[in-house]
């Protein structure tokens, strides 16, 4: 009888130059062009954030060559308040899609969830392939939009309807520059879901011998926990924007409600329903800041581990608040719409479990602290950033608390509060996970050491910058300080200008602090010193294998795992370290009873 | 719980990879208790898993789409109920029919994966059938939207036509990936390289396309 | 460098607590009846926000501080009472802390949207539009005349779309570009959009209501101090957004009669 379900998915290693860097079925190679991309996305929205932040503190400042960008957005190299909404959008759709979502989950997931799970490869690798290469394509749609006549949508990342559906005649950027923006999100749903399908897959499926699903390291987990999400999220974000553009180029009237009138003129549209797309993006929107957060949650769960030599408190409720997290977040996801005229009944339902989703956060940060608790915890780059996620962690997420309630957020909402909220425990805090993945990972993913002089420069002022930036936006906020604004034209606003004049120079100088790590990163790259194998002495499968991992990943011999991932400091052991792999025997130095 | 080091597992681990360990893994549902070798199992292999994660995925957009016909045809009173082309219930008589041909020719497959001989022509008469349904299909939904075209209704004629074209459109692209599928069967079949967890997803893939058509065929034509 | 991280941490969250403290920035000034309820429930949860964000970046710079650099011979010791006892304890401390805040702010929330306005609530329309807010009064027959959107005109300053020559009820109706409404007086405000999504937020009215095109909305409140307010659009609907806003003329009774009566003669 043949076994027809022996399948080998394989590939020998590629020997041109096409297939092994740049159609490569590879996932360690697919991982790295994430995080190229990435890394180009991070860079260009950070210089979008800094071009927003010298507007909002300097008004008249002529920001030379700005007008090469946009004849009409910027004449005379002063930007124009449309302008600033333009790239206000690309600025938060840009971090959001293509810096959040692929550096921590495509990216590292990619590179290190086979690894992790002890698997050759991706089961599928040509979807994997056609992942990276659907969300470039994603990416070239949205930077295409600087270039079109009438500059990038003005919208906003979430894109409200009827603004997003009702064409050029809402204003600038309304016509071609929200379609190229709907498309590039389309295609970026389409090449998560790859993504995702893989990932799932992969941890069901594809893990070695003696690696049940609660020996994988949290970061695993994070990314198959998050794969679950993307895969339920992208696939009602892409008919979402598929309607969008229909109403947009073909007329229909999904979004656009009727008798409308622009310029005196009545819109062609009828029956449309507004609050359709709330529902289906936040549906898709909330969901989306967990996954952008749960992998820096697993990432420096991770390595907190690894440096606090010692096993996590508990493995498994980590995991259990984590999976807690990802079901809530599709449940609370009407607490951005508060205001926005649905039904006041189903703003205290949403309210609801808003705040009991706060219980899991809270566990997750109780389970890290009383980890630290008598532990060995070593300093290094990586460590330094990972508590420093906890710390951004804590401060964004008390100031949830708020939000949560629809009467506060009556007064809140739309202001800068929301926006130093989410850019602390969303957007620092994941950034910081990607600093600490990168710092921890780099050896193994490259071979060469990062410098950790300028690792440890690199965190304390990004630390305390990113302090003096988002801290600030709580009281604007709390002043009443309305966002998505590009001046203050309003009296009571005036007096909180010194705030943003002292926000935007924080911003300058904190942005200008990454090249450090862009330095770091290229350098080390080239002529860091080369890596060990186990270079912080971890336990999990990436460590027990080369560095850089041959094409199979483990090369002739397939791993078989013996052990929890974090089997730190177990009394008796022959080191403070015992590999999933090492046969040893030992007591398990798992505290879980 | 203490978790007891395991013996080492009976398969050759010294074994090179190009010998088949990328097969999947192993489900290891390792109990605290131990028992290692009672419960340790391969694992299925990654495309009959990867089958269902995909269906759970479409199965959302199709959600989406759905919750947005209900909200958009309870919420408006612009609603024009259409009547559907006649010929989609030829269609449907048509994907229905190759969800059974293509079943026999699994079958036949499996039999003869199984080792219980018989012709390879035989099934591989049934997967063209299926084939040819499935384009048929394809086809006739082309003819379904150039009849409605024809008579002047169109995407923007009225928010029901919007959902029409929009959900019998996914579909039939959806379909078009599904007929991909069994051209690819059918070449791997010819090739003898044919694994019988590629022939049993693309089978799944091609029934849920049926039932799913059903599916949309009913929420077209009930008025909420 | 631990001990350095640990006093930056504490340093950090005592210095972003001190403006909230001291407040520096306070909360626009309350002007209406119900939002000392909002007020009350934000320094609540001030409270205990506040608490559990000094006392968790405490607990985090403390362990840091005492955990690094062990000695050589050191051994890791166990968090006392283990997982369960934290878990416990945040479904305990965190749980009846957001039930609570949960239950007790229902009520500011529900006197603003479940509780119908009073019946002697004076109606005023208010229209958004790309950039602007329009009102209109009923004048003295109480009755709105009913709008037409093929009629709106900027050019004419039509700008609810009202046909004056045939609609009865929209002849003696008064549109204005500012809310003026006479102090403590209760106001029902009906909301509607003219063209995309906008919002209506008067931060010391405590009232933030989005307008959302196709659907006719109204909120109530009460403002008890004259004075002139802003109101401002805080739902992005342009390249005009940042600067679409209307003033709020808290006025006497006898001033808001006078100026309601000004206008109608210049209508
Ligand atoms: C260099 C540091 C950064 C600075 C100075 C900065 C600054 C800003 C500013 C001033 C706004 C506009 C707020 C408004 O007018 O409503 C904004 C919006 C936003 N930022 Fe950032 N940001 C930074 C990094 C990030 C990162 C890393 C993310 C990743 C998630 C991010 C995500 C967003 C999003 C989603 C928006 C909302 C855009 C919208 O309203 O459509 N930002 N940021
Ligand atoms: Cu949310
Ligand atoms: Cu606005």
């Amino acid at each position: 009888m043949h076994d027809m379900s022996a399948h080998a998915v394989h590939h020998g290693a590629p020997t041109s130059f096409i297939r092994k860097h740049i159609f490569s079925l590879d996932h360690k190679v697919i991982g790295k062009q994430y995080y190229a991309l990435a890394l180009v996305a991070v860079v260009v929205g950070m210089v979008l954030s800094w071009l927003m932040r010298l507007h909002l503190g300097f008004a008249n400042f002529a920001i030379p060559g700005l007008h090469l960008l946009s004849k009409n957005g910027a004449p005379g190299d002063i930007m124009t308040p449309e302008y600033y909404l333009q790239l206000m959008t690309m600025h938060g759709t840009i971090m959001v899609f293509f810096v959040l979502t692929t550096a921590p989950f495509a990216a590292f997931g990619n590179f290190f969830l086979p690894i992790q799970t002890g698997a050759e490869d991706m089961p599928f690798p040509h979807f994997n392939m056609m992942s990276f290469w659907v969300t470039f394509t994603g990416f070239l749609f949205l930077v295409a939009s600087f270039f079109v006549s009438d500059g990038p949508t003005l919208g906003g990342w979430t894109q409200y309807a009827p603004l997003s559906a009702v064409g050029a005649v809402s204003g600038p950027g309304q016509g071609t520059g929200v379609v190229l923006w709907a498309f590039s999100i389309a295609f970026f749903c389409v090449g998560q879901l790859f993504g995702s399908l893989n990932f799932i897959t992969t941890t069901l499926d594809m893990r070695c011998k003696g690696m049940s699903l609660m020996r994988l390291p949290l970061s695993a987990w994070a990314w198959f926990i998050t794969s679950i999400m993307g895969l339920t999220a992208f696939a009602v974000l892409m008919p979402a924007v598929i309607l969008l553009i229909l109403d947009h180029v073909a007329g229909t009237s999904f979004f656009v409600s009727s008798n409308l009138v622009i310029n005196d003129q009545v819109l062609p549209h009828s029956g449309g329903s507004t609050l359709l797309w709330q529902h289906l993006f936040w549906f898709f929107g909330h969901p989306e800041v967990y996954i952008a957060i749960i992998p820096g949650m697993g990432i420096v769960s991770h390595i907190l581990i690894t440096n606090m030599r010692r096993p996590m408190l508990s493995h498994r409720v980590l995991i259990y608040s984590m999976g807690a997290l990802a079901v809530l977040s599709y449940m609370v996801y009407g607490h951005h719409m508060f205001v926005s005229g649905m039904n006041p009944v189903s703003s205290l339902a949403f309210s609801f479990p808003t705040l009991v989703i706060t219980i899991p956060s809270t566990i997750i940060v109780l389970i890290w602290l009383g980890s630290l608790y008598g532990s060995k915890l070593r300093i290094n780059t990586a460590s330094l950033f990972g508590l420093g996620f906890i710390s951004m962690f804590i401060s964004g997420g008390v100031s949830g608390f708020f939000l949560a309630q629809p009467s506060i957020d009556i007064l809140l909402h739309a202001t800068y509060f929301v926006v130093g909220h989410f850019h602390l425990v969303m957007a620092v805090a994941a950034i910081f996970g990607i600093f600490g993945g990168t710092y921890f990972w780099f050896p193994k993913m490259t071979g060469r050491m990062m410098n950790e002089s300028l690792g440890k420069l690199h965190f304390w002022l990004t630390f305390v910058g990113a302090y003096l930036i988002f801290m600030p936006f709580h009281y604007l906020g709390i002043a009443g300080n309305v966002r998505r604004y590009q001046a203050f034209v309003d009296d009571y606003l005036i007096p909180l200008i010194p705030v943003h004049k002292f926000i935007t120079v924080a911003a300058l100088a904190t942005g200008a602090v990454q090249l450090i790590f862009i330095y770091n990163l290229i350098y080390s790259r080239f002529w860091g010193a080369p890596a060990p194998d186990n270079p912080w002495q971890g336990t999990s499968l990436e460590w027990s294998t080369a560095t850089p991992p041959p094409h199979n990943n483990f090369g002739d011999k397939m791993p078989v795992v013996y052990h929890d991932p974090y089997q730190y400091s177990v009394e008796g052991a022959s080191s403070d370290f015992i590999m999933q792999t090492s046969p040893e025997p030992v007591h398990s130095a798992d505290e879980e009873k | 719980m203490a978790t007891v080091v395991h013996e080492p597992p009976k398969m050759d681990v010294d074994r090179l990879p190009s010998q088949g360990s990328g097969n999947g893994g192993w489900r290891n549902l390792v109990p605290a208790s131990g028992g290692l070798r009672k419960v340790q199992d391969a694992s299925p292999p990654p495309a009959s898993t990867g089958i269902w994660v995909a269906l759970a995925s479409i199965t959302m957009t199709f959600a989406a789409f759905t919750s947005a016909l209900v909200v958009r045809q309870g919420g408006a009173p612009d609603w024009q109920h259409m009547t559907l082309p006649p010929i989609l219930y030829l269609n449907t008589v048509v994907i229905i029919g190759s969800s059974f041909t293509l079943e026999i020719a699994r079958r036949r497959i499996a039999a003869f994966m199984g080792g219980l001989h018989e012709h390879a022509d035989k099934p591989l008469r049934w997967l063209y059938i299926t084939l040819s349904l499935g384009l048929l299909f394809v086809a006739g939904q082309i003819l379904a939207w150039r009849e409605l075209v024809s008579q002047g209704l169109r995407f923007a004629t009225n928010i029901s036509y919007s959902f029409f074209y929009v959900l019998t459109i996914a579909h039939a692209l959806h379909v078009s990936g599904g007929l991909g599928g069994l051209v690819r069967v059918i070449s791997k079949f010819n090739n003898r390289t044919l694994k019988r967890s590629t022939l049993d997803a693309t089978s799944r893939y091609w029934h849920f396309m049926g039932v799913l058509w059903v599916y949309l065929l009913v929420l077209l034509w009930m008025k909420l | 460098m631990a001990k350095l991280l640990a006093v930056t941490i504490v340093v950090i969250a005592i210095a972003s607590a001190i403006p909230i403290v001291m407040h520096i920035w306070p909360l626009p000034q309350d002007i209406s009846v119900n939002g000392h309820l909002i007020d009350e429930q934000y320094t609540d949860t001030m409270w205990e926000a506040g608490v559990s964000f000094l006392a968790s970046q405490i607990l985090l710079a403390y362990f840091i501080w005492k955990y690094s650099r062990p000695a050589p011979n050191a051994t890791v010791k166990r968090f006392p009472g283990g997982a369960a006892a934290l878990v416990i304890a945040a479904f305990v401390l965190v749980g009846t802390e957001a039930l609570a805040l949960g239950v007790f702010g229902a009520k500011a929330w529900g006197l603003a949207y479940f509780a119908p306005p009073g019946a002697d609530a004076m109606p005023v329309q208010v229209q958004a539009g790309q950039f602007a807010f329009y009102f209109r009064y009923p004048g003295p027959d109480g009755k709105f005349g009913p709008l037409h959107a093929n009629l709106i005109s900027e050019a004419n300053a039509n700008f609810f779309g009202l046909d004056t020559t045939n609609d009865q009820d929209s002849k003696d109706d008064i549109v204005t570009a500012e809310l003026a409404i006479p102090v403590n007086r209760e106001i029902h405000l009906l909301m509607h959009s003219k063209d995309l999504g906008h919002s209506f937020y008067v931060p010391g009215l405590r009232v933030h209501q989005d307008f959302v095109p196709g659907l006719d909305l109204s909120i109530h409140f009460t403002a008890t101090k004259i004075g002139r307010y802003e109101i401002v659009c805080t739902q992005l609907c342009g390249l005009g957004h940042y600067n679409m806003k209307a003033y709020l003329e808290v006025k006497s009774p006898e001033d808001f009669d006078a100026w309601l009566k000004q206008q109608a003669a210049l209508q």
